[in-house]
C-alpha cells in the first residue's frame, strides 16, 4: 500500500506528465472545454424550457419527471451509442452530454419557479406588473438559488460523463485512467482518478462559492 | 393540588422565564394563567409535567416533589393539550386517543370501549374514529386533542392555549363544552390563555403574569375585575371591566313578568309590539301591526349571564329580554331595570371582600 | 441492424440482468443499513450533522469512474468494487434524506408524544421515523434508480453487468446490444421505482386519504 502511494506520488512529480499535449494541464483544459461547452449549450436549452413551464404551469408533469428519466439513463451507454451511430466524431459525444445535462436543469428551474409563494406572485400582478415583469422581477430572482443548484449538479454530472470521451479515443482526464487500466499501470490509473476527483470537487466548490453572491440578498440564509 | 414554592426558571441563554413563583393550584378547579406574550405561562405549565425542570424551587403534586418521579411516568398521569393539538398525523383519530391507555398496557377491549366513550364525551361522531387528523376540521382536531389528554382519566389536565387556533364561534362552543365536562369530571386544570374573556369565562381562579415571569395577582375572576392590584392588571383587563363582571352573574334571580304574545298565524290588532311564539312556545321575535316584519328575539334561560340579558334589552325594540325555561319555552320577559338592580346587588356582594 | 441478436442471446441477457439487479440490491441494502443510523446520529447531534453532510456531499461529487478506480487497490477488478462504490453514493442520498425527513417532523407532534409519557426511543421509533418515512422513501427511490443506471459505469473495470453490453457493442461496432442495454436499464429503473412507490403507499396509509 505504501509502495503504491509512493508510486502515485512519483507519477505526480514526474516532470513530463505536466507538459506537452498529453500533460496534465492540457488534459484538464480539454476536459473542462468538453464539460463547459456541453453545459452551456444544455443550459441554453433547459433554462428557457424550465422557466416557461414554471411561469405558465403547463407541462409540470414533464418537468417533474424529466430528472428521474435523466437519472435512469445509463450515460455511458448513451454516449457510446451516439458515437457509434453517427460517425465516430466528437459531435455526437457533445450531443449526448447535452442530452444528459438538460433534464436536471429543467426540473430544478421548474422546482424553483413552483416554489415561489403564490401570494407573492399574486401581489406582483396586483400592483400591475405584466407577465414578463413578474417573470424577471419576481419569479426568476426568487427561483435563482434552485436554478443555480441545477446548473451546478448538471455541470458535475457532465464532468463525470465526459471521461467517456477518453474511452472512445479522445482526450480529457479519463485518458490516464483508461490508459493506466489498459497498460496495467495502476499508479497511472489512480493518479488519473485522483485528478478527476480533485477537478470535480474544485469545480463544485467554485460553483457553490458563486452561488452566494449571485443569490438575491433577502434570500441568503445558510448555504446548502 | 399542585403547589409552586419559590420556583425560578432561567434558560441557558440567560432569559428568566419564571421568577420566584409561589402558587397553589386548588384541586378540582380550573386555574387560568394569563399575561402578555412571553411572560412565562408556557414555561410554568411545562415545569409541572417536567417537560422542563425548574432552576430552583420546588413543585409538588399532592405534596410530592415532581422531581422524585421519572418524567415519563409522571406524564402518563397528566393530560396535556396544546394549540393545534399536536395530534399524530400518521395515526387514526381512534389510535390517537388510545395512545396513553395503550402505553399503560390496557387490554384491547377496554381501550376500544374507552375510545368510544371519550369520543361521545367530547362530542365527536363515532365514525370519525377511522379518519386521520388531517381529515378533520380545526375544531374537531381540538376535541380529539382533549379526548386524548383525558384518555387514561388523569387527575390533572394542562392546557396551553388549546383553543387559540379556532374561530371565535367554535372557540365559544369548545369553552362551553369544557365547562360542561368539568362540571362532571372535576379535574385539576391549569389553563393558559392570552384572552382575558376566556380566562374570566373558564377560570375558577386566575393568575395574571407580567413579563419576566412575575406573578402579579392570583384571585377569583370577580375579585380580579373589582379589585385589580395595580395599574398593570387594570390595563390588562381592558376598558369594559364592569361589563365583564356582568358576565359572571346569571339571570337566575332576575324577576320575570308577562307580556302580550301572539301565534305566528294571528293577525295582530293595535300598535303594540307583540312577542310571536311558535306552536312549541319558543319565542320567534317581535312584531308590530304597523310593520309586518319580524324582529328576531333569542330566548335567555336562567343560566345565561346578566351581560347577555343586558345585551338583549338593548337590542330589542321593546327594551325587554325574552326569558325561557331550560327546554327553551317562553316564560316571560325581564326589563332593563330589573337587570340593573340585579347587577347592582351582585356588584355590592363581590365588592365586599 | 440485426435485431435477431436479442432473441438469440435471451439467456445471456437474463443472466446479466439478474447480476445487474443483484449488484443494485446489495448496494442499496448496505447503503440503507449504514445511512439510517448515521442519519439518526446526525439528526440528534447537531455538531455531527454538518460533518456528516459535508463529507457525504464531497463523496457524492467524486465521479463514479474515479471512485471505482480509487477502490481498486482494496477490492481489485471485482463486482465488489462497483458495489462498494455504489453503496457510497446510495449512502449519501439516504443520509441526507433521513436527516431531512426527521427534521420535517413537526416539533409539536414529537413534543406531544413526550408529554404523554413516551421516552426518547419510543418517540423516535413510533412517531418520528414513521413521519420521516415519505422523505426517506423519496431518497430510496432516487438512490435505487441512480444505482441501476450507475452499475454500467463498472464497465471501466470490466464489471458493468448490463454495461458490458455497451463494451460489446462498441468493440464489435454493433448497435443492438447497446440499445438492448439502455432499454433494459430504463425498464429496470421504471419497475423498481413503481415498486417502491407501492411499498411507500402501503407503509404510509395516512397519506393515501384525501380530505
Ligand atoms: N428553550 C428556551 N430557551 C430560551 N428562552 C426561552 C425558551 N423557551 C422560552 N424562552 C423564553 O422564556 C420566556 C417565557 O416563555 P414562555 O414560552 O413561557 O412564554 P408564554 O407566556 O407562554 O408566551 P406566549 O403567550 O407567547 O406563548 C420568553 O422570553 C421566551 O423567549
Ligand atoms: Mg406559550
Amino acid at each position: 500500500m505504501g509502495e503504491l502511494f509512493a508510486e502515485i506520488l512519483r507519477w505526480f512529480t514526474t516532470g513530463e506528465h505536466w507538459s506537452g499535449p498529453d500533460g496534465v494541464p492540457a488534459q484538464v483544459g480539454t476536459h473542462l472545454v468538453y464539460s463547459v461547452v456541453a453545459t452551456v449549450i444544455a443550459a441554453l436549452i433547459a433554462l428557457p424550457i424550465g422557466l416557461l413551464i414554471g411561469h405558465t404551469g403547463r407541462g409540470a408533469f414533464l418537468a417533474i419527471n424529466l430528472s428521474g428519466f435523466g437519472r435512469a439513463l445509463p450515460s455511458f451507454g448513451v454516449v457510446i451509442l451516439a458515437f457509434q451511430l453517427s460517425g465516430l466524431s466528437l459531435v455526437p459525444i457533445y450531443l449526448a452530454l447535452v442530452l444528459l445535462a438538460v433534464p436536471v436543469m429543467v426540473t430544478n428551474t421548474y422546482a424553483g419557479m413552483a416554489a415561489v409563494d403564490h401570494d407573492v406572485r399574486d401581489a406582483a400582478r396586483g400592483v400591475g406588473l405584466t407577465g414578463w415583469q413578474v417573470l424577471w422581477q419576481v419569479e426568476v430572482p426568487l427561483a435563482f438559488p434552485l436554478i443555480l443548484a441545477g446548473v451546478r449538479i448538471a455541470t458535475i454530472q457532465v464532468v463525470a460523463t465526459a471521461t467517456i470521451a477518453a474511452y472512445l479515443g479522445f482526450g480529457g482526464l479519463g485518458r490516464y485512467v483508461f490508459d493506466g487500466l489498459a497498460q496495467r499501470d495502476l499508479a497511472q490509473a489512480l493518479a488519473g482518478a485522483v485528478l478527476l476527483a480533485v477537478v470535480a470537487i474544485a469545480l463544485d466548490q467554485a460553483l457553490r462559492a458563486l452561488q452566494k453572491p449571485l443569490t438575491p440578498r433577502g434570500l441568503r440564509r445558510s448555504n446548502r | 393540588m399542585i403547589s409552586f414554592d419559590a420556583v425560578n426558571k432561567r434558560f441557558d441563554d440567560g432569559t428568566t422565564a419564571v421568577h420566584e413563583l409561589d402558587l397553589e393550584v386548588p384541586e378540582g378547579e380550573i386555574t387560568v394563567l394569563v399575561g402578555s406574550s412571553g411572560c412565562g405561562k408556557t414555561t410554568t405549565l411545562r415545569m409541572v409535567n417536567r417537560m422542563l425542570d425548574a432552576t430552583s424551587g420546588v413543585i409538588r403534586i399532592d405534596g410530592r416533589d415532581v422531581r422524585e418521579i421519572a418524567g415519563s411516568t409522571l406524564r402518563r398521569d397528566i393530560g396535556y393539550v396544546i394549540q393545534q393539538s399536536g395530534l399524530f398525523p400518521h395515526r387514526t383519530v381512534a389510535d390517537n386517543i388510545a395512545t396513553v391507555p395503550k402505553l399503560l398496557g390496557w387490554d384491547k377491549k377496554r381501550v376500544r370501549d374507552r375510545v368510544e366513550e371519550l369520543m361521545a364525551t367530547v362530542g365527536l361522531a363515532a365514525d370519525l374514529g377511522r379518519r386521520y387528523p388531517h381529515q378533520l376540521s380545526g375544531g374537531q382536531q381540538q376535541r380529539v386533542g382533549v379526548a386524548r389528554a383525558l384518555a387514561a382519566d388523569p387527575p390533572i389536565l394542562l392546557m396551553d392555549e388549546p383553543f387559540g387556533a379556532v374561530d371565535p364561534v367554535v372557540r365559544a362552543l369548545l369553552q362551553d363544552e369544557l365547562l360542561r365536562l368539568q362540571a362532571e369530571l372535576r379535574k385539576t386544570i391549569v389553563f393558559v390563555t392570552h384572552d382575558i374573556d376566556e380566562a374570566v369565562k373558564l377560570g375558577d381562579r386566575i393568575a395574571v403574569f407580567r413579563t419576566g415571569g412575575h406573578l402579579v395577582q392570583f384571585s377569583t375572576p370577580a375579585q380580579l375585575l373589582t379589585h385589580p392590584v395595580d395599574e398593570f392588571v387594570a390595563d390588562f383587563l381592558g376598558a369594559e371591566r364592569g361589563l365583564k363582571l356582568l358576565s359572571l352573574a346569571t339571570l337566575e334571580d332576575v324577576p320575570v313578568r308577562p307580556t302580550t304574545t301572539a301565534r305566528e298565524a294571528d293577525e295582530s290588532g293595535g300598535d303594540e309590539w307583540v312577542l310571536v311564539l311558535s306552536d312549541q312556545d319558543t319565542p320567534l321575535g317581535w312584531r308590530s301591526s304597523s310593520d309586518r316584519a319580524l324582529i328576531p328575539a333569542h330566548g335567555l334561560s336562567g343560566g345565561d349571564s346578566l351581560l347577555a340579558g343586558l345585551d338583549a334589552t338593548v337590542s330589542s325594540p321593546t327594551g325587554l329580554a325574552v326569558r325561557v325555561d331550560a327546554a327553551g319555552r317562553y316564560v316571560g320577559v325581564s326589563d332593563q331595570r330589573a337587570i340593573n338592580e340585579s347587577a347592582t346587588r351582585f356588584r355590592s356582594e363581590v365588592l365586599v371582600p | 441492424m440485426k435485431w435477431s441478436w436479442i432473441p438469440d442471446h435471451a439467456g445471456d441477457l437474463v443472466t446479466i440482468t439478474l447480476l445487474h439487479l443483484r449488484m443494485t440490491g446489495t448496494a442499496v441494502f448496505f447503503g440503507l443499513l449504514v445511512a439510517l443510523p448515521l442519519g439518526l446520529l446526525a439528526y440528534r447531534v447537531p455538531r455531527l450533522k454538518s460533518v456528516v453532510l459535508g463529507v457525504s456531499s464531497l463523496l457524492f461529487t467524486i465521479p463514479s469512474v474515479a471512485l471505482f478506480t480509487l477502490l481498486l487497490p482494496l477490492t481489485g477488478l471485482t463486482p465488489t468494487t462497483v458495489v462498494v462504490g455504489l453503496t457510497v453514493y446510495t449512502l449519501v442520498v439516504l443520509v441526507r434524506n433521513t436527516v431531512e425527513g426527521l427534521e420535517s417532523v413537526p416539533p409539536k407532534v414529537a413534543e406531544a408524544a413526550r408529554a404523554m409519557g413516551y421516552d426518547r426511543v419510543r418517540t423516535l421509533v413510533t412517531v418520528e421515523l414513521p413521519l420521516a418515512l415519505p422523505v426517506i422513501m423519496a431518497g430510496l427511490r432516487i438512490a435505487t434508480v441512480m444505482t441501476i443506471s450507475l452499475v454500467s459505469v463498472g464497465l471501466v473495470i470490466g464489471q458493468g453487468a448490463l454495461g458490458q453490453l455497451f463494451v460489446d457493442g462498441f468493440q464489435r461496432d454493433f448497435g443492438v446490444p447497446i440499445i438492448a442495454g439502455i432499454v433494459i436499464t430504463l425498464l429496470l429503473a421504471l419497475v423498481a421505482d413503481a415498486l417502491l412507490v407501492g411499498v411507500q403507499r402501503v407503509l404510509t396509509p395516512w397519506h393515501r386519504t384525501g380530505r
